[in-house]
């Protein structure tokens, strides 16, 4: 059953980190909502919390305050081993530095994500094609990452994201290591992506990125500043 | 998985979850990522593994040959002694070493075969010449050893003579005055046939050889010496005892034997005699074995300790570089137990290789020496089947601290360095 309840919600969300005795606020108060099939930009200058917001957003992190619902469901009351099982099921990551494993060819790095997700063997392979053709790399399937370029080993990032389509998809930067060329194909994977509903969080300092989204949420020592 | 996770009231929210055989995929893909080095790594296990096994193999080979050549003469043979102390003789006056009577004393003890007594005769300096013109060409004199023996002695020494007789009892009770040559004095006093009935003299003293010792198998000082009855010995040079028990036991009697002759010849003080009796073989096999392995299972354990050192490092380096990666599969849902696992089976499957490859390596080693000695290669079966997993457990050990530093690592900052 499809719900209704924003995929992301943020009520009263604090991190803090304890530095010896000192305890640093990355993040103060936030709340917020992303609906369903939105298309979100966290903006925001280095040290703003944007990694901090990203990684509670990711259930990488937790908040030391406030309560963090996705899909409806309060992440606070559940353990790690769940938390991980939310991760592989619901959660596409895609990082700044891509991430794939050097020694393994391009479709074995996609198949990676659906090993910890309880996809079936048979699933697998197929799921994996359909989601490099998804992205314009059918034809690179058996390549290794390293003779791929910069905007191609992105897309396999975001293809091994996609692979076990997730609720939410959460990229950090993600054309950060590219181009403007290839940075802005990314950035188009990314509004096709919208058009089909796939709801998506992007953190970045790039206002091009952010220009792309439906809103963007401005983070400043913490706290949100502004959403445009 | 198009079901969506449904909120409170809902189902659970399942764990994350990876079959084995993923974990397993991983592990392999996670060593042959970098073959070079994990060669490299297996290496210390396969030495120390193998080290460990051709030393378990040699030791067992080597022991087992101490049974093949079991030497049959020396474990019949019981050698008693008396370098202690004296008993009072039969009448009370004299003193002796051994008791005048210890060849029918020990001939009555079951599994002796034969006994003999003898001992050293002083004869004052006295040289033994064979003919009494002076040869101003040739050395006619000679300082010789000059035995007392009694009857017995022929047989327990296993001796044979070229010619002539042994002395019997009937000589010695009489006292006459003949004497056996051993082979070596009999060459030098020039006396090879007895037929004739050839005198030696000791100083002034003529004695007759009625014999000629050929060969001993024990005491082989006698073929040296001039033997005479203990009873000639005693009239002519108060001599008062032997010295020396030889006994010849049945195989396997030795042990039996040699605790019981002490008792035989002094039952009031069996201390006072030394008895030399031919070690068993099972403790000289366990003595080997023992001195083989207490040396080489050290070095077998040092070298398997580098080799856990070498895959703890390895692991370790492996976890440092690799932290994006960590972090990769953290994001993607792996538990810390999934990493942890991973990890720990990497350097398991390492340990494992390793020991299987150094047990092979131990048993070709061991076969090879056998070859080389002609030995039979002797091994426990438990030894080449318990090395690899001696070598996983290794393995396993070594990777533990690896393993939980990878799973302690945060993924968010393993994501940041990588």
């Amino acid at each position: 059953m499809i719900t209704n309840e924003p995929v992301v919600e943020l009520r009263g969300v604090s991190r803090t980190f304890a530095a010896g005795d000192v305890s640093v606020p990355a993040l103060v108060d936030v709340s917020m909502k992303v609906n369903r099939g939105e298309y979100v930009a966290v903006v925001g200058p280095s040290g703003s919390g944007k990694s901090t917001m990203l990684n509670l957003l990711g259930l990488l992190d937790r908040p030391t305050e406030g309560t963090y619902l996705f899909e409806g469901i309060d992440t606070s009351t559940l353990d790690e081993g769940q938390r991980a099982g939310l991760r592989s099921r619901r959660i596409g990551f895609v990082f700044q530095s891509f991430h794939l494993l050097a020694h393994r060819t391009v479709i074995e790095n996609v198949m990676l994500s659906t090993i910890y997700n309880g996809m079936p063997r048979a699933d697998r392979v197929p799921s994996a094609e359909t989601s490099l053709l998804r992205v314009g790399l059918g034809s690179r399937m058996d390549f290794l990452p390293t003779r791929l370029s910069g905007g191609e080993r992105q897309r396999v990032a975001i293809a091994r994201a996609l692979v076990i389509r997730p609720a939410l998809l959460l990229a950090d930067e993600p054309t950060g290591n590219l181009d403007s060329a290839t940075g802005g194909a990314v950035l188009g994977l990314f509004d096709e992506f919208r058009a089909d509903g796939l709801t998506l969080v992007v953190v970045t300092h790039d206002t091009e990125v952010s220009a792309h989204a439906d809103r963007a949420i401005h983070l400043r020592d913490g706290r949100i500043e502004a959403i445009t | 998985m198009t079901d969506l996770v449904v909120a409170a009231g809902g189902d659970e929210v399942a764990s994350a979850r990876m079959s084995l055989r993923d974990l397993a995929a991983e592990a392999v893909a996670g060593i042959f990522a970098r073959p070079g080095r994990t060669v490299l790594t297996v290496l210390g296990t396969v030495l120390g593994i193998g080290a460990l096994v051709a030393t378990l193999g040699v030791a067992k080979t080597a022991g087992n040959q101490i049974v093949g050549r079991f030497d049959e003469l020396a474990a019949t043979s019981v050698v008693v002694t008396n370098e202690q102390g004296f008993f009072f003789g039969p009448g009370g006056d004299s003193r002796v070493e051994i008791p005048a009577d210890a060849d029918s004393r020990l001939l009555r003890l079951n599994g002796v075969t034969a006994a003999g007594s003898f001992g050293s005769v002083d004869v004052g300096g006295a040289l033994v010449r064979s003919v009494p013109i002076p040869d101003p060409l040739a050395q006619t004199e000679f300082q010789m050893s000059v035995y007392a023996a009694s009857p017995g002695l022929l047989g327990a020494v296993r001796g044979d003579l070229t010619t002539g007789r042994w002395f019997d009892s009937g000589h010695s009770e009489r006292g006459d005055r003949v004497v056996i040559l051993g082979t070596g004095a009999a060459q030098r006093l020039n006396v090879t046939r007895v037929d004739q009935q050839p005198v030696v003299f000791i100083g002034e003293d003529a004695f007759v050889v009625i014999g000629i010792l050929d060969t001993v198998l024990r005491q082989p000082e006698l073929l040296n010496g001039v033997i005479m009855p203990e009873g000639t010995a005693r009239q002519d040079y108060g001599y008062q005892s032997a010295t020396t028990v030889q006994v010849d036991v049945e195989i396997g009697a030795a042990s039996l034997i040699a605790e019981q002759a002490a008792i035989a010849l002094s039952p009031n003080e069996p201390d006072l005699l030394r008895v030399q009796k031919p070690p068993e073989p099972q403790d000289l096999r366990r003595d080997v074995e023992g001195d083989v392995n207490a040396l080489f299972l050290v070095l077998g354990g040092v070298s398997l300790l580098v080799g856990a050192i070498g895959i703890a490092n390895v692991t370790l380096v492996s976890v440092l570089e690799r932290i994006g990666e960590i972090g990769l599969r953290r994001a993607l849902g792996a538990a810390r137990r999934h990493v942890a696992g991973q990890f720990l089976m990497e350097s398991t499957a390492m340990g494992l290789v390793g020991g299987i490859i150094g047990a092979s390596l131990g048993v070709l080693l061991v076969v090879a020496i056998s070859a080389a000695r002609t030995w039979t290669p002797v091994l426990d079966p438990i030894v080449p089947l318990a090395a690899p997993l001696v070598g996983a457990v290794t393995g396993l050990v070594a990777g533990l601290y690896p393993a939980l530093r990878a799973a302690a690592l945060e993924p968010v900052e393993a994501l940041r360095s990588g």
